[in-house]
């Protein structure tokens, strides 16, 4: 019986002879070993690199960051509350993807789940959370209530749309804890393929933020404009 | 500074509530809408003076939905959805005040098969709610883990709801005159299951949180409050029961068959957050025996009143019947008329008295439906409760009291 | 529930003791309804109330309209001890809504009094706070009067989805 041998290149020939072909595990823990003696040469030495070291712009890398540690706000109004209760429970379990972590404050979190129907009574105080949260933010209008009127098109409530811009909408009444588990990797789906400088760029809200104090400059459309010293009315 | 010393000087500490010293200074704080807390938006006005608490106002209306109005605007059927949203952990329970209203106003009879599946799916809700209660609670207090082992059972009970009709919450499984669906095949192999587990789980719940030296020490003798205070602000439900008084509607005033079966109403004697939190736990026990016995004896039968100006004919029917077809159509374009009457209808929810008022006019729209919801009249008996305690027993006691602002603010 | 005699005999005590404190009753599928005078209706619940029904189930207003008077309260009283309930309604016009207030009776009457305040515009006589509960502090109208439009947002569909709030123009 014949055995045939057949020689690695890379192994025969030593030092630079050739391209390393990657699809061979042999040849690659070779190429491995060579590297780390510094015996690999200029060409073999770059697709070695190549294969290994992934580029990419600190903008996606930020992004793609964000997007697997959101930090929702603890923040339930009435019926989807329970279902959004059900995804930080075990079946569904919203831990698997890193936002376990939901903080009671604005000033921690950067996603604010509104579950449930907005009364006219709580609109001003649902702005007021999504104000104090600090960029980057996000919204999510969970079940049917806030996202259009819902079961109860009347004088009591108000959509969400009307008072603070929305990035996804998860119909349902109550939407399945699978479906707002969907929403949510919507939402992350969105954060890491277009990152950007946050919720004023998106919507064209550009020149509606606040100025206080002397800075404020001549002609910038700003909706309260305070004199400096002045406080009231905030 | 040796031990000893320090429990010297400990004991000569006076932990009362007399407030010492000469400036009674008070403090008011507001525990916002938004707080960890407050068990859905309820807002909080209270007058501290230090760390104890001297008055309390509660502020609601934060999810006033104006169910009520909306209500007045659909017909019979269509208002059925709109009322379960109101109590939002316990569903069929407004669904059967309803439809109980609407079936004395129009004198339809429920047959008895009906009338055991809708206290199988009420016993059901009860369990759920009070899972919700007790994971929510202990979370208030500090006992994290109890959150993921009540959701697990609740996600099975939730799985039976979404056996029997297609829909995890507010399944607008009940309707005028019946259920809308028979239960499907697999359904009674199911509960049976749940119902083997269940009590060796509610015994598990008990073990972890009543042997809890620090779970003692804050619900044990705090906030108490006696029978004719709660009596007075119109409490009913487990902390009436919590104080001593054995009123429960399904064995006072039984409707839907719950005379049939047989068990016991758990009650308390000081009062206190610790008999509240007993006594829902019992609770839990004593449902699973009404559900097992309402299994064991499922009447056959039909599943909805054979009425047919009042519910849907068989989809069958309607290939061969005129008369059906007609029936169909007028039940679902326009629905059916109740004759003109009010009606109060009352039954026991898993907080207490729940009644709806329902006033007919002849048409086929409710002239005015109201529900009378035991956490609105539970939420007055908070400031009695929890004046001259400490904020941290509020917490404990907003979490015993189990408020449910969907109901108080419909 | 009391029966029809019942209802009758506990109708001819108020009337009794109040001549014009009664102004009717109504037995309708086994629930008793006595309809009390607005003006002697504190008198007619402490008559009750002495007579055993101590618990105030529900306190509620219904807007009768068109028919006049227009405006309903109604109370639900309920004897623990018989397990006996009966209902007492009042009605008012909306020009002159004053009832007198139960919160001395029964201190739970404190929130649902405020509610028909605020729904349907009945003012409490002797309320230690009446004000709006469950619609903002500064709302005007009372919303769950049978004139009072049910509001809400238009539905958006293809040719008005244009107009829609969310998008940007």
């Amino acid at each position: 019986m014949e055995i045939k041998r057949e020689p690695i290149d890379i192994l025969r020939a030593g030092p630079g002879a050739g391209e390393i072909d990657a699809s061979d595990f042999r040849s690659r823990q070779l190429a491995a070993r060579d590297m780390l003696r510094g015996d690999l040469d200029d060409e073999a030495l770059e697709q070695y690199v190549q294969e290994r070291v992934l580029t990419t712009t600190l903008e996606k890398a930020v992004a793609w960051g964000q997007g697997n540690s959101i930090w929702p706000l603890t923040f339930g109004l009435a019926c989807c509350a329970i279902e959004m209760m059900t995804i930080v429970a075990a079946r569904a379990d919203i831990a698997r993807f890193g936002y376990e972590v939901l903080r009671a404050s604005p000033r921690q979190a950067d996603l604010i789940i509104l579950s449930g129907r907005v009364s006219i009574k709580m609109a001003p105080v649902v702005r007021r959370l999504y104000d104090q949260m600090l960029e980057p933010k996000w919204a999510i209008s969970m079940g049917a209530c806030c996202s259009s009127m819902g079961v109860f098109n009347n004088y009591a409530l108000v959509p969400a749309d009307k008072f603070m811009p929305i990035d996804v909408h998860v119909p349902g009444c109550p939407p399945r804890p699978e479906a707002l588990m969907h929403g949510i990797l919507r939402l992350r789906k969105k954060i890491q393929e277009g990152p950007d400088l946050g919720w004023r760029q998106r919507y064209g809200a550009v020149g509606t933020e606040e100025v206080v104090g002397p800075d404020a400059t001549e002609g910038s459309s700003a909706i309260n404009v305070f004199e400096g010293g002045d406080t009231a009315g905030a | 500074m040796t031990s000893t010393d320090y429990r010297a000087r400990e004991e000569s500490i006076t932990l009362s509530t007399e407030p010492v010293g000469e400036s009674h200074e008070l403090l008011s704080l507001n525990m916002g809408p938004h707080h960890p807390a407050t068990h859905g938006v309820l807002r909080l006005l209270v007058t501290l003076e230090g760390e104890i608490v001297r008055d309390l106002k509660p502020i609601i209306g934060y999810v006033h939905t104006g169910i009520e109005k909306t209500c007045e605007d659909k017909s019979y059927w269509k208002v059925i959805p709109c009322v379960e949203r109101m109590d939002y952990v316990s569903y069929y329970f407004n669904a059967m005040a309803f439809c109980g209203a609407v079936e004395t106003l129009l004198g339809v009879e429920v047959p008895p098969r009906a009338q055991y599946l809708r206290v199988i799916h009420l016993e059901l809700n009860r369990i759920a709610s009070h899972m919700v209660w007790l994971g929510t609670g202990a979370l208030d207090l500090g006992a994290v883990s109890m959150f993921w082992y009540c959701f697990r059972e609740r996600e099975n009970i939730l799985d039976l709801f979404e056996m029997s009709s297609g829909q995890r919450m507010h399944t607008r499984y009940f309707q005028v005159g019946g259920v809308f669906e028979d239960i499907p095949t697999g359904f009674a192999a199911k509960l049976r299951t749940f119902l083997d587990r269940m009590p060796a789980r509610a015994d598990q719940f008990a073990d972890l949180m009543e042997k809890n030296e620090i779970v003692l020490r804050r619900l044990r003798g705090v906030c108490p409050l006696d029978e004719e205070t709660l009596l007075g602000l119109g409490v009913t439900g487990p902390l009436l029961r919590a104080a001593g008084n054995p009123w429960d509607l399904r064995k006072a005033q039984p409707y839907s068959s719950y005379d049939h079966f047989d068990f016991k109403i758990p009650i308390g004697t000081v009062g206190d957050n610790y008999d509240r939190f007993r006594v829902r736990h019992a609770e839990l026990y004593e449902s699973v025996k009404i559900i097992e016995q309402a299994l064991e004896g499922l009447p056959e039968g039909e599943h909805i009143t054979s009425d047919r100006k009042v519910a849907l004919p068989p989809r069958h029917e309607l290939a061969t019947s005129m008369e059906a077809l007609i029936h169909h159509f007028k039940l679902v374009t326009e629905g059916f008329r109740v004759p003109p009457g009010e009606v109060y209808y009352p039954i026991e929810g898993p907080r207490g008295e729940l009644g709806c008022f329902v006033r007919a006019d002849g048409s086929a729209k409710p002239a005015r439906v109201h529900m009378r919801d035991p956490s609105f009249s539970n939420l007055m008996a908070f400031a009695p409760m929890v004046k001259d305690g400490y904020i941290a027993d509020l917490i404990a006691t907003i979490a015993m009291l189990d408020p449910i602002l969907g109901g108080i603010d419909r | 529930m009391p029966d029809a005699t019942g209802l009758e005999l506990t109708a001819q005590a108020l009337r009794e003791a109040n001549a014009d404190s009664v102004l009717g009753t109504v037995f309708f599928r086994g629930r008793a309804v006595i309809i009390a005078n607005p003006p002697h209706v504190h008198e007619v619940l402490e008559r009750l109330k002495a007579q055993g029904y101590t618990f105030l189930a529900s306190l509620h207003g219904v807007d009768y309209y068109p028919e006049e008077p227009r405006l309903g309260v109604l109370y639900e009283l309920l004897d623990m001890k018989q397990v006996d309930r009966i209902s007492v309604k009042a009605r008012v016009h909306t020009e002159a809504p004053q009832i007198s207030s139960v919160v001395d009776l029964w201190p739970g009457a404190d929130h649902p009094e405020r509610e028909v305040y605020d729904m349907f515009g009945v003012e409490f006589e002797g309320h230690p706070d009446l004000r709006r509960i469950l619609m903002p502090e500064d709302y005007e109208g009372f919303p769950q009067r049978r004139d009072f439009p049910v509001g809400g947002e238009p539905v958006l569909f293809t040719y008005n989805e244009e107009k829609s709030y969310g998008k940007a123009q």
